[in-house]
């Protein structure tokens, strides 16, 4: 469905279902250079039983009105508004990469809001190699080559997808090329730039839930631990063999995990 | 992967799709020999009927060793995804029906393989659907024929059996400003041979009967997506980007923004006209994948000595293939295949229409290692007279449209040592001589 919010256009998956304002929401934060479909695997199950789901297209990123807000502060407060605009008070959050930063920052500054928060592929600070961030900011396709290959973990690169037939680097470097221009450095720099509050975090008083892929090259599972570490109420989730791209690689993993959390 | 590049073609031709099996280690695809498969518990078997995870159901849909096909050919043709088929034909079938409904229209080249021909000119009107023929190397006419209705442009990367090379950039080119997907028959080309989705194609299909299994064993046809194509912007693709009322009003293009395509082919193309590859079939096929770069590198060499002795020769009239000066798509050949055209060619015997047929005729039937057959790219070398087995529904002026003479024959050259090949030509040359 498209909704309006903070004033602009935003596209949000809602896996066809009508939102019923009984039903408890899961909002599904995707990553840089990507849109709702890198959570097609998790949400469509959550919206049919028992939950509404919202998943965003972020401002600038598929079908929703852009500019690409620039920093995780605005995205946070953009998440606010997509649920104002849905009619939703709160939800439980869940995030993967730059996604798990928006859902991290909108969970310190909305505690009334986040009834329990999942990070994905996370890491904070979340540092963009500066070869990646160059060439993000030239608009090279050279940089999403970069992306794909570290992305996905060894196994991946081979394939043997659990989505019978299909490709993964390949889904992974066309979603990334419909993305506009500009688009990833906005997203890499948001996520660069970004330096939550330890104590804010550490006071988190929702149930938090770090997944992490042992083999992950973009936010290594060390990084994960440590933000794990800094929260109180965290528990950790390592998924032996996966990459970065969580969702894709284990699907089921994920969406498991995610069940027992949310 | 430890740098920034992915893997290269030789090594996903023979890995791509596949991990050794987890229960036993086997190092070979496993061949999935079964039509179904246990659900873990009912909640499970509900979500996987509704899409809500990824999995196999039933093999008509979904089978995990065809899917190892699948992935291999997306991954050696750049593209995100893959179906396996029954056979080409079916792949072909399975494209169109996924993109349109009755009452749609097709632009097409002339120069089609036989098959092909056949389902667009007799059959598919049948159920609305029409086509119109063009010239593959008037770019303008692929132009000029589109319709308003029109929803898919149609080539094949070589042409059968003329070898009209398709300028796939300027036939991409044509279609996109229209919002058209092209796709082409890659059958003749191979991965290897052309990427024709670096080159603008949308959608690619191979009868994997041919080059892909290469042994002449099995067949089957796949249907590969790049995923470029914008459904949605293109506003001419309803049934992809609108509710489907068969799938509790799944819109294709939103449940995957870029695999929309080939979720429709899966979820109601395999399923409602249910044309799949077996899994033993699929195992066959991967056989021949795993060698197919060395495969294409020897039948290249060997089709060019061929060329070069039956071009010299006596006895031949003309040799129809790119790599020759005189063929009308030479210098498009060197761009669009820098690794060779392939291992199938046409030539004509000297002696005029009646004569060349009469000649054709004992040509064949002197040939002791070339086998007379209708198939093309087998590790054997093949013969055959297209006048009068592939195209043989064709009239004099289709044929003449599609390149073919009536004592054209058609060679499809094999791995056999090309002194015993040439031998055997040297031989069979002889006999059509003779009064």
């Amino acid at each position: 469905m498209m909704l309006r919010v903070l004033g602009r256009p935003a596209y949000v998956y809602t896996a066809g279902r009508a939102l019923d304002k009984k039903l408890p929401t899961v909002v599904f934060v995707h990553g840089g250079e990507q849109d709702h479909s890198a959570w097609a695997l998790q949400c469509r199950y959550f919206a049919y039983h028992g939950r509404n789901v919202l998943v965003p297209d972020l401002p600038g990123h598929g079908r929703s009105t852009g500019p690409a807000l620039g920093s995780i502060a605005e995205l946070a407060q953009w998440v606010a508004g997509l649920l104002d605009a849905a009619g939703i008070h709160d939800a439980a959050v869940a995030g993967h990469s730059m996604g798990s930063l928006i859902a991290l920052e909108f969970a310190v500054r909305n505690p009334a809001r986040t009834i329990s928060l999942a990070l994905l592929g996370t890491a904070a600070p979340m540092v963009v190699a500066p070869p990646l961030l160059a060439s993000a900011k030239a608009n090279e396709h050279a940089g999403l080559e970069m992306i794909n290959a570290w992305s996905h973990g060894s196994r991946a690169h081979l394939g043997g997808n659990t989505l019978p037939g299909m490709w993964m680097l390949g889904m992974n470097m066309r979603l990334m090329e419909r993305q506009a221009p500009d688009v990833l450095y906005a997203d890499f720099s948001a996520c660069n730039d970004y330096a939550p509050a330890p104590a804010a975090v550490s006071g988190l008083k929702c149930p938090v839930l770090i997944i992490a892929g042992s083999r992950d090259q973009m936010t290594p599972p060390r990084a994960a631990m440590e933000l794990s570490q800094g929260i109180a109420h965290a528990r950790m989730l390592v998924l032996e063999g996966a990459g970065h791209a969580l969702m894709a690689e284990q699907p089921d993993a994920v969406l498991d995990a995610l069940i027992d959390f949310l | 992967m430890a740098g920034s590049k992915s893997f290269s073609f030789d090594t996903l031709s023979l890995h791509a799709g596949q991990q050794p099996d987890p229960l036993y280690g086997a190092r070979a695809t496993p061949i999935y020999q079964t039509t179904s498969f246990v659900f873990k518990d009912t909640d499970h078997a509900a979500a996987l009927f509704n899409m809500e995870r990824a999995g196999h159901v039933y093999s008509r849909i979904s089978n995990p060793t065809c899917a190892v096909l699948e992935e291999r050919l997306a991954a050696l043709e750049g593209g995100i995804g893959a179906i396996a088929t029954a056979s080409g034909q079916a792949a072909l079938h399975l494209a169109i029906v996924t993109l349109m409904d009755a009452g749609s229209h097709i632009v097409a080249s002339s120069a089609l393989y036989g098959g092909s021909h056949n389902l667009l000119h007799y059959t598919l009107p049948r159920f609305g659907i029409t086509t119109t023929f063009v010239n593959p190397r008037d770019v303008d006419a692929f132009r000029a024929a589109i319709q308003p209705n029109t929803r898919l442009v149609f080539g094949e990367t070589l042409g059968n059996p003329g070898l009209d090379v398709l300028d796939v950039p300027r036939v991409a080119a044509v279609a996109h400003a229209a919002g058209l997907p092209l796709l082409v028959d890659a059958t003749f080309t191979t991965p290897y041979l052309m990427q024709p989705f670096a080159l603008g194609a949308d959608l690619i299909y191979h009868s994997a009967t041919k080059f892909l299994g290469g042994h002449g064993v099995a067949i089957g046809g796949v249907l590969v997506d790049s995923g470029k194509f914008d459904w949605e912007a293109s506003g001419k693709f309803a049934l992809l980007s609108e509710p489907y009322t068969g799938f509790h009003d799944m819109v294709f293009d939103e449940e995957s923004t870029v695999a929309a395509f080939l979720l429709r082919a899966r979820r109601e193309g395999l399923r409602d006209f249910g044309a799949c590859m077996s899994p033993m079939n699929a195992f066959n096929i991967l056989q021949g994948v795993e060698t197919l770069p060395l495969r294409m590198q020897r039948h290249v060499e060997n089709t060019r000595k061929i060329v070069a002795f039956l071009a010299s020769h006596a006895a031949v009239d003309a040799v129809v293939y790119p790599e020759l000066a005189d063929h009308p798509d030479h210098e498009l050949a060197k761009k669009l295949l820098p690794k060779g055209c392939g291992a199938i060619f046409t030539f004509s015997l000297k002696g005029g229409q009646a004569g060349g047929r009469a000649a054709g005729r004992r040509f064949i039937d002197a040939l002791r290692i070339f086998s007379h057959l209708a198939n093309v790219g087998d590790a054997k070398s093949l013969v055959i007279h297209p006048a009068s087995t592939t195209h043989f529904r064709m009239d004099a002026a289709a044929l003449r449209a599609a390149g073919i003479g009536e004592g054209t024959v058609r060679l499809s050259v094999g791995l056999e040592d090309t002194d015993d090949l040439i031998e055997d030509l040297s031989r069979a040359l002889y006999a059509s001589q003779k009064v």
